[in-house]
């Protein structure tokens, strides 16, 4: 049941290559909360994979190891080939090219939205002044907040903040983005406009790991579904397959409690 | 009324406390700051450093503190801080006293401006692959910081006020040019209400400034 990739049938012949994120055999505990029990997970280059299952499943702790923000117990996680390392300088190399998206944006708030999109190209690419300014302002140009550079985060509405945060992920060239729960703490109004950009990028081949309540987005821009459930990973499908056929119970509870409101 | 003051150098007396104010506090802004950073650094060796100097520190009285600067560091083992003349290694022993002493007030002001600053503005960072000093100093420090500007005005105000424990180790600053003067006339009240005075003028407007600027450079969220 769980482990089953369903959209890299093509490429099987050569899996190695083309993996992008490696989790296997991941777990994980709480005190005595088994969060992530023996998670295998596949990445491929350019995929879009939505992760989707009830609170407390364990979907955003999944989301938060793979750029180590979550430690794990035992197993491994891999990036482009290479292990996680240990916190430290060759995380922080790893690190900068994971791009993360937050449920709560955590945009700095005592810098400017340029200055936002700027500081990871300045302090850790290295990229001089006026490149990394160009490049911000394009970046906040192509998430339609190039208006709103010189304010503040407290200044934008939520959904302004989201679209922000995510030019500062793609400031820094990321293979993968992650993005845990983006639209969770946005108003009704607000959480297309963040979808559309979200949609734009996995038009445009971004590798993206998607957290999400929204079921529209999984459904029109996902490549796979993963249902986590417990802990686990119960159920893993293309959306179509999934939203309509689901093999699983829990899933089929889960559909039926979300989708007949 | 006044005549009592004629004869002694009253300001160059208030000019000295300010001197031991002013090197003291950027001493201790410093000092402090180390600390901080050390208290949540992910090295315990170094939490460990920074929480025992402020539970030491903060709990022994600054008379002793500056005392022993005299005694311990200058008598016993010949620390003369780079100075030649009695009145500059007091005033250095006293400035590297008072420093000692602050920075443990300085550093946990300093910590609890740092538990203001939402968790998530870390993880941000570090997701962007900045190293911890770089979170430290670029993301965490500014944003305590401006958190605490009113905390630390009144550290300041008490470190303006303990400046006078110097004169134990007889530094001249405005208490000892008080003791003197209370000797010497026969004014003790108006003396008294000079040097009170004295002392207002330079931590009223400390308070004020920092106030107004606490309130100029608080984070919005």
């Amino acid at each position: 049941m769980s482990g089953v990739s369903v959209t890299k049938g093509a490429e099987d012949a050569a899996p190695a290559a083309n993996d992008l994120v490696v989790l296997s055999n991941v777990n994980k505990h709480f005190g005595a909360l088994h969060v992530l029990q023996d998670i295998d997970l596949t990445i491929a280059r350019g995929e879009v994979v939505v992760v989707i299952g009830p609170s407390g499943s364990g979907k955003s702790t999944l989301c938060r190891t793979i750029n180590r923000l979550e430690t794990i117990d035992s197993g491994a996680i891999s990036i482009d080939g290479k292990p996680l390392p240990e916190e430290g300088r060759e995380l922080a190399r790893l690190r900068a090219d994971v791009g993360m998206v937050f449920q709560s944006f955590n945009l700095f708030a005592h810098k400017t939205v340029l200055e936002n999109v700027m500081l990871g190209q300045l302090k850790v690419r290295k990229t001089d002044k006026k490149a990394a300014e160009d490049k911000a302002r394009s970046l906040l140009d192509r998430v339609g907040v190039a208006t709103q550079a010189d304010k503040y985060p407290a200044q934008l509405s939520g959904g302004q903040q989201q679209r922000v945060a995510i030019a500062r992920a793609l400031a820094m060239d990321p293979k993968v983005i992650l993005f845990d729960e983006p639209t969770s703490a946005l108003d009704p109004e607000m959480i297309n406009e963040v979808l559309d950009v979200m949609q734009q990028l996995a038009r445009d081949g971004m590798t993206m790991v998607v957290v999400t309540h929204e079921m529209g987005f999984a459904r029109s821009a996902a490549n796979r579904v993963v249902f986590m459930a417990d802990g686990k990973i119960v159920e893993e499908a293309t959306p179509d397959q999934f939203f309509s056929n689901p093999r699983s119970d829990r899933a089929k509870d889960f559909l039926s409690k979300i989708l007949h409101h | 009324m006044f005549d009592f003051l004629k004869g002694y150098d009253l300001l160059g007396a208030f000019w000295v406390t300010v001197q031991l104010t002013v090197y003291s506090a950027l001493g201790s802004l410093i000092w402090g700051t180390l600390l901080a950073g050390m208290k949540v650094s992910p090295v315990p060796l170094m939490r460990g450093f920074a929480t025992a100097y402020v539970n030491v520190v903060r709990n022994i009285p600054l008379t002793v503190i500056i005392v022993f600067s005299s005694l311990g560091l200058y008598q016993t083992l010949g620390v003369m801080l780079g100075a030649d003349v009695i009145d500059d290694i007091n005033f250095r022993l006293a400035v590297l006293a008072l420093a000692a002493y602050t920075a443990a007030f300085v550093c946990e002001a300093l910590r609890s401006g740092i538990n203001t600053v939402p968790v998530g503005q870390a993880e941000a960072a570090r997701a962007l692959g900045l190293s911890f000093t770089q979170v430290l100093r670029l993301i965490i420090l500014p944003q305590a910081f401006r958190a605490v500007v009113n905390p630390l005005s009144n550290v300041l105000i008490a470190l303006t006020k303990n400046t006078t424990v110097a004169s134990a180790i007889g530094v001249v600053e405005a208490s000892y040019l008080m003791k003197d003067m209370i000797e010497a006339e026969a004014q003790l009240i108006l003396i008294s209400a000079v040097f009170a005075f004295g002392f207002i003028v330079l931590t009223l407007p400390t308070g004020l400034i920092l106030g107004w600027v606490s309130k100029k450079v608080a984070v919005k969220r």
